[in-house]
C-alpha cells in the first residue's frame, strides 16, 4: 500500500482510497482531496514533517501524519 | 462605491443578505467594494472569525450585508464553520451572495452545491474575475447561469468590476419567486429523491423549503432535517423509506459513508459544469509563480533561514528607521513642555499639565514610528500569503513543543496586538490546542510593549547593538512560549494532536491601499488611546505621586537650601527634596509597600509602580516612568530625555530583569477580557495570572542573578 507520504518531490498520483476517521475525512474532501482526485507533490520540509501538495489549482499543506492516510497510486 | 441618498427607513424594503464563501476568496473586500466600508482584509485563511454586518442603501432597498467566516464546506470543522453554518440555518436572511474564487471553480463549487439545497435564493458572484482573465481563464457566466439555475455574475472586489449588477441580481431574486436549482445527481439518487418527494408530495408535508432539497438532506443525514422530522407524524412511516434509500444508495457507491458520496456527487456535477462554461487557454505545463516563489521561501534548507532573516530584518528597521523621527518627536515633547509651562501660573496646574499629562502622553507617542513600522510588517506579511508558508515552515518545530503549525498565526498576530490574536485562535479547530495558543499568545510581544524594549534598549545597548537586542527580545519571548506551550500541553493539555490540512495561498502583491489603511487605522487607535486613555491615566499617575502634599518636609529643606553655600549644595538638596515628596506620596508608598516583594528582581519602587500600572495597558508602562522620572528629577535641566535618566538612575541587571517581567507577565486589561472570553470560563483567566505571573517572577530573578554576575 502506497500513502502520499511516499511520495517523493514533483510525483504525481490518483488517490484511491482516504483511511482517515469520519471528521478528517470530510476535512479532505473539502479541500477537494477524495476519491480519483489527482495529487501533486510541490515540496516538503527538510525532515518531511509537513508535505506542500497541489489539488486542481490548489496548494494544501499537510503534515506527515495526515499524508501517510491517503492512499495513492501513480499515475 | 455605491452613493446613494438615505432611503426612507419605513417605505424602503430590507433586503437582508448572507455573505458565503470558501476562505479567501475576497469576501470581505467584496463587501468593502460593495458599501465602502473597511473590513480588515489579509491574504491567510481565516480573517473573519466572526460575523460583521454591514449596512447600506441602493435604489429603494435597505441592505443588510452579513459578512460570514470562510467555510470550505457545511461541516462544523472549525469554531468559524459552526458561526457560518448556524447562521445559514436560522432563517434569519433573505439571500444567499456565494462568493467564487474564479481562478479555482471546480473547488469552490464544491460549497455552493451544499448552498443550493438550503432553499434560499443564491446568487453566485465569480469573483476575482480580473485574476482569472490574466491567468487565461474564461467563464461563460450566462451559461453557467443557466446550468446551475442561479445567477451568476462575474465580479471583482479589487477593480469594482460587476458590483452593479451583483446587486441588481439580489433585488431581481428578491422580488422573484424561489425555483428549485438544476443540480442533478446520478440516476441512483435521483430515483430516491423522487422517490423521497413523492411520499413527502403525497402527505402533503408542509414546509418552507421544497420536496426536493427536503429529500436530498435527507438523504445527505443533514441532522437538522431529520431533526424536524423526527417529530412529526409521518416519520413512522418515512422511516424505513429512508432506511431502503440510503441503503441503495450506498450499494450503488460501494461506500457506507453517505458524506463522501455526496461529495463525490457533487464533484462530478461541478465538473460537468466547469467543462463547459470554463475555456482556459492552453496552458503551457509551466509552473505557476507562486509555485516558482515557493520553490526558495519553503525550500528545505534555506526556507527557515530567509524567514529568520526577513524577522531580523523588521526588528532592525524597527529600530533603526524608528529612531529617526523620535529625536524630533523628544524635541517636540521638550518644547511642548516649556512653552505651554511656561504660560501657567499656578505650580500645581503647571506641573499636572506638563509633569502629567505631556511627560506621559509624550512617552507613549515617542514610540510611534516603531509602532508603523511594526504594523508595516506585520501588514506585509500577513495579505502577501507568505504566513501560510511560515506555518508550513515551522509546524515540524511547532508540534514538538505540542502546537499545531496553525498556531503560527495567532503567534505573529499577537506580535501587533494580543486581542485580534486570541480571535484568530478560532481557526484552531481542537479546544485544547485552542487553549494552549491562548496561553502562549501572551508570550509574544505585543506593540504595547515595543516602547518599553526600545527605551531600555536604546539605554542600555549602543545603537548598532540595539535592533539586534530587540530581535533578541522578541525571539526570546517566543522561546519562552514554546517552553511554555511543552509544558502546558505535558501537564494541564494533554491528548491528541490536531492534523494539520491548511490552504496555501496564491501570493498576491500587496495592494499599498489596503496595507496603508491597516497601518493607518491601527497607528490611529494607538495616539487615540494616548490621547485619551494614557492621557487620563498620566493624571492619575500625576496625581497619586503629587499627594498628600508634604509642607513639613518642604518647609524643612527650605531652610536648609537657604542656608546652602553653593548653587551645587543647592541642587542637590533641591533633588533630594523632590525625591524624598515622590516617596511620601500615595503612589510611592505603593511601590514602596510592594518593594520586598520586587527588591529579589532589583527594582526600585518606580519600577514596580510602573509594572502595576502597565496592567491596565502596557503604554502606561512608560509613560509612568515618565511621569515619575520627570518629578523626581525637575532640577536637572540637561540630560533630561527619559532615556538619559534611566541609563543614569537604573542599574543594568535591574533593567534586564524589567524587561523580562514585562515580556512575559499578564497582557493588558482589555486583552484579559478578550482571552477570558475566548478561552471560555473566568477560571481560565485565573490560572493565565497565576501561569504569566510565576514565570515572568522567576525568569525576572534569574535574569536579575545571571546580570549581576556579568
Amino acid at each position: 500500500m502506497k500513502t502520499l507520504f511516499d511520495c517523493k518531490k514533483a510525483c504525481k498520483v490518483k488517490v484511491i482510497k482516504l483511511n482517515a476517521e469520519s471528521e478528517l475525512k470530510q476535512r479532505f474532501i473539502s479541500f477537494g482531496i477524495m476519491k480519483n482526485a489527482e495529487l501533486e507533490v510541490l515540496q516538503h520540509t527538510a525532515r518531511k514533517s509537513t508535505v506542500e501538495i497541489k489539488v486542481g489549482s490548489m496548494q494544501i499543506a499537510l503534515r506527515s501524519d495526515e499524508a501517510k492516510l491517503i492512499e495513492v497510486e501513480k499515475i | 462605491m455605491i452613493d446613494q441618498a438615505k432611503v426612507c427607513p419605513v417605505t424602503a424594503k430590507h433586503i437582508k443578505v448572507a455573505l458565503v464563501g470558501q476562505p479567501n476568496v475576497g469576501k470581505s473586500m467584496l463587501i468593502n467594494s460593495v458599501s465602502n466600508a473597511h473590513l480588515h482584509v489579509g491574504n491567510f485563511t481565516g480573517v473573519t472569525v466572526e460575523k460583521t454586518e454591514v449596512l447600506f442603501d441602493y435604489k429603494d432597498y435597505h441592505f443588510t450585508i452579513v459578512d460570514l467566516p470562510g467555510t470550505y464546506a457545511l461541516n462544523d470543522y472549525t469554531i468559524e464553520e459552526r458561526v457560518t453554518h448556524g447562521y445559514l440555518t436560522s432563517n434569519d436572511y433573505d439571500l444567499i451572495i456565494n462568493v467564487v474564487d474564479s481562478t479555482n471553480l471546480a473547488k469552490n463549487l464544491q460549497l455552493t452545491s451544499e448552498l443550493l439545497t438550503l432553499g434560499k435564493k443564491v446568487v453566485i458572484a465569480l469573483n476575482m474575475t480580473d485574476e482569472a482573465e490574466k491567468e487565461g481563464i474564461e467563464i461563460n457566466s450566462e451559461y453557467m447561469s443557466e446550468l446551475l439555475g442561479v445567477e451568476c455574475v462575474k465580479t471583482s472586489a479589487q477593480t469594482k468590476l460587476g458590483i452593479k449588477e451583483l446587486l441588481e441580481s439580489l433585488i431581481k431574486n428578491y422580488e422573484s419567486e424561489y425555483k428549485n436549482s438544476k443540480l442533478i445527481f446520478s440516476e441512483a439518487v435521483e430515483e430516491e429523491i423522487s422517490h423521497i418527494s413523492s411520499y413527502l408530495q403525497k402527505h402533503k408535508y408542509i414546509a418552507e423549503n421544497t420536496y426536493r432539497n427536503i429529500a436530498i438532506n435527507l438523504l445527505k443525514n443533514d441532522k437538522l432535517t431529520y431533526a424536524k422530522l423526527h417529530d412529526e407524524p409521518l416519520w413512522t412511516e418515512l422511516q424505513p423509506v429512508l432506511v431502503e434509500a440510503s441503503k441503495h444508495v450506498e450499494l450503488h457507491h460501494l461506500n457506507d459513508d453517505i458524506k463522501e458520496v455526496f461529495a463525490e456527487e457533487y464533484a462530478a456535477f461541478n465538473k460537468g459544469v466547469v467543462a463547459e462554461v470554463l475555456k482556459e487557454k492552453v496552458k503551457i505545463q509551466e509552473r505557476t509563480l507562486t509555485e516558482k516563489i515557493d520553490d526558495v521561501l519553503i525550500h528545505p534548507f534555506a526556507g527557515i533561514p530567509i524567514f529568520l532573516f526577513l524577522m531580523w530584518s523588521l526588528f532592525q528597521l524597527t529600530f533603526e528607521i524608528g529612531s529617526i523621527p523620535m529625536d524630533w518627536i523628544d524635541a517636540f515633547f521638550g518644547w511642548a513642555g516649556d512653552t505651554i509651562g511656561a504660560t501657567i501660573a499656578n505650580e500645581d496646574v503647571r506641573s499636572l499639565i506638563v509633569d502629567g499629562i505631556i511627560a506621559g502622553v509624550g512617552a507613549v507617542v515617542l514610540f510611534v514610528p516603531n509602532i508603523v513600522i511594526l504594523f508595516i510588517g506585520i501588514a506585509l506579511l500577513e495579505s502577501t500569503g507568505y504566513m501560510s508558508r511560515v506555518a508550513f515552515l515551522l509546524d515540524g518545530f511547532f508540534h514538538k513543543f505540542g502546537m499545531h503549525g496553525q498556531s503560527f498565526i495567532p503567534l505573529v498576530t499577537g506580535f501587533g496586538c494580543s486581542i485580534p490574536a486570541y480571535m484568530s485562535a478560532r481557526i484552531l479547530k481542537n479546544d485544547r490546542d485552542r487553549l494552549l495558543t491562548l496561553f502562549v499568545i501572551g508570550f509574544m510581544s505585543c506593540g504595547a510593549r515595543l516602547p518599553v524594549y526600545v527605551l531600555f534598549a536604546g539605554a542600555f545597548f549602543s545603537e548598532e547593538m540595539a535592533g539586534n537586542v530587540l530581535f533578541g527580545i522578541y525571539v526570546g519571548g517566543a522561546m519562552i512560549g514554546l517552553i511554555a506551550a511543552k509544558i502546558l500541553k505535558l501537564t494541564a493539555f494533554k491528548g491528541v494532536d490536531e492534523p494539520f490540512v491548511m490552504e496555501m495561498p496564491k501570493y498576491r502583491l500587496p495592494s499599498l491601499k489596503l496595507v496603508w489603511h491597516t497601518v493607518v487605522t491601527k497607528t490611529w487607535m494607538y495616539l487615540k488611546k494616548a490621547g485619551t486613555f494614557i492621557a487620563a491615566a498620566s493624571m492619575l499617575i500625576w496625581f497619586l505621586s503629587s499627594y498628600p502634599k508634604n509642607i513639613e518636609l518642604q518647609d524643612s529643606y527650605a531652610t536648609k537650601i537657604e542656608f546652602a553655600k553653593t548653587d551645587e549644595q543647592k541642587t542637590i538638596l533641591q533633588n533630594r527634596l523632590a525625591e524624598e515628596l515622590l516617596e511620601k506620596s500615595y503612589l510611592g508608598q505603593v511601590g514602596k509597600f510592594t518593594e520586598p516583594i520586587f527588591a529579589p528582581l532589583g527594582f526600585d519602587w518606580k519600577m514596580n509602580v510602573a509594572l502595576q500600572t502597565g496592567l491596565a495597558a502596557k503604554e502606561v508602562v512608560v509613560s509612568t516612568l515618565g511621569v515619575l522620572y520627570s518629578l523626581g528629577d525637575e532640577v536637572d535641566e540637561e540630560n533630561s530625555s527619559l532615556k538619559n535618566i534611566i541609563s543614569r538612575e537604573i542599574s543594568f541587571a535591574s533593567a534586564m530583569a524589567f524587561i523580562v517581567v514585562v515580556m512575559v507577565y499578564l497582557p493588558c486589561l482589555a486583552a484579559s477580557i478578550v482571552f477570558t472570553r475566548e478561552a471560555g470560563h473566568i477560571k481560565y483567566f485565573f490560572y493565565l495570572l497565576g501561569f504569566t505571573s510565576v514565570v515572568a517572577y522567576l525568569l525576572g530573578f534569574i535574569t536579575y542573578s545571571v546580570s549581576l554576575l556579568l
